[in-house]
């Protein structure tokens, strides 16, 4: 424990300045804005393509 | 793959992150304004095909093209990194300026180019999605990596890339090829050279200096301007064609045939006015003339085609 103790600590990362930490924070939300917007895609296309076959199928 | 030997000299975009990169960058390294032309373009093939696209699968489809497009621009930003850096025109772009880093903007192009291709294929059909993978291939690798640096051919063979948008958007909704988007594909094909051209005969030192092979740089400016000349003969006709094949109305026509004359009429006053500032600012006007040429063009065809759909 003692030892583990002395070991010296790994350098800190360096700290982000605001305007780093809002560019980045943006660019999550436009990669968020992507994703859904796949989603979006996917769903709408595929009631389009299946159309009224939705409903048709065995039961 | 990697960067070009050149481009790891310069240490373009790798040495000095200047700061975090922004959603701004990124959305520059996809060249919105050439995105802007090639969504146009394929928007027309779209709309003058026969038959019908859903709306909202026609929508995927151009926004698909768009970041194909896209994908493509950041790819060539990130081979092209160590000429931008020292040319006026693209100094500013992100990895020259340490905003993005080459390898940032490489893996952000590939992930856009296998993603748009994938949803493209998957979403809307594979004809289309296969022809978009071309057209980025093609952009990427015959034209950025291949003949950009090494033949003062490279605009007139690598122009096939910025052709192939309205084919397609055209395949997007038959799932094919016509020959009606084979003449959109000539048209823009036969308007690439006069169209670089123009801009390289003003821009000649910047290429010269990065060592990229246009025509004014090897072979003068001018066997340029007789190139442009003969580029734009056979341009004009041929944009007539559409008429000539039933694509085009009446309005298409007179529109093809009067912008046809300016192009000409510009293109010849190039050949001729050869000296001083003035001959760099006929080179400008038909820079300038050739991208309203192209865009009047395709929205004659638009506009023909959306009415004729209104009507019936």
């Amino acid at each position: 424990m003692a030892e583990r103790e002395n070991k010296p600590l790994a350098a800190a990362p360096e700290e982000m300045s605001e305007e780093a930490k809002r560019r980045q924070r943006m660019r999550s939300w436009a990669i968020a804005g992507v994703l859904l917007f796949l989603v979006i895609a996917f769903y709408a296309a595929t009631i389009v393509r299946l159309g009224g076959n939705v409903m048709n199928r065995p039961l | 793959m990697s960067m070009s030997s050149a481009a790891l000299e310069a240490g373009a975009g790798d040495t000095a992150l200047a700061r975090e990169p922004s959603v701004g960058d990124y959305v520059a390294l996809l060249k919105p304004r050439v995105m802007s032309l090639v969504v146009f373009t394929a928007l027309v093939g779209m709309v003058a095909a026969p038959g019908t696209l859903h709306p909202i699968l026609g929508a995927i489809a151009l926004i698909m093209i768009a970041v194909g497009a896209g994908a493509s621009g950041a790819l060539n930003m990130w081979y092209d990194a160590d000429i931008d850096a020292r040319m006026a025109r693209t100094a500013a772009r992100p990895i020259p300026r340490g905003h993005v880093t080459a390898d940032e903007a490489f893996t952000f192009g590939i992930i856009l180019s296998v993603g748009s291709v994938l949803v493209f294929g998957l979403l809307v059909n594979w004809v289309a999605a296969a022809l978009l993978a071309m057209t980025i291939a093609y952009y990427v690798l015959i034209y950025t990596m291949w003949l950009k640096r090494r033949t003062p051919q490279n605009i007139v063979i690598g122009g096939a890339a910025g052709a192939f948008p309205p084919m397609v958007g055209w395949a997007a909704v038959t799932g094919s090829v016509s020959l009606e988007s084979l003449v959109l594909f000539l048209i823009i094909f036969f308007w690439t050279p006069p169209h670089f051209w123009a801009l390289a005969l003003y821009r000649c030192r910047d290429y010269e200096r990065v060592g990229v092979p246009m025509l004014p740089v090897t072979h003068g400016p001018d066997v340029t301007r007789r190139q442009i000349v003969a580029y734009s003969v056979v341009l004009v006709p041929l944009a007539v064609t559409p008429y000539l094949i039933g694509f085009g109305g009446l309005t298409y026509l007179i529109s093809s045939t009067a912008l046809g004359a300016v192009f000409l009429a510009l293109a010849v006053k190039v050949y001729r006015v050869r000296e001083g500032r003035e001959a760099d600012q006929v080179a400008r006007q038909l820079f300038g003339f050739s991208i309203f040429y192209l865009f009047a063009l395709f929205a004659v065809i638009l506009g023909e085609h959306l009415v004729q759909r209104m009507l019936g």
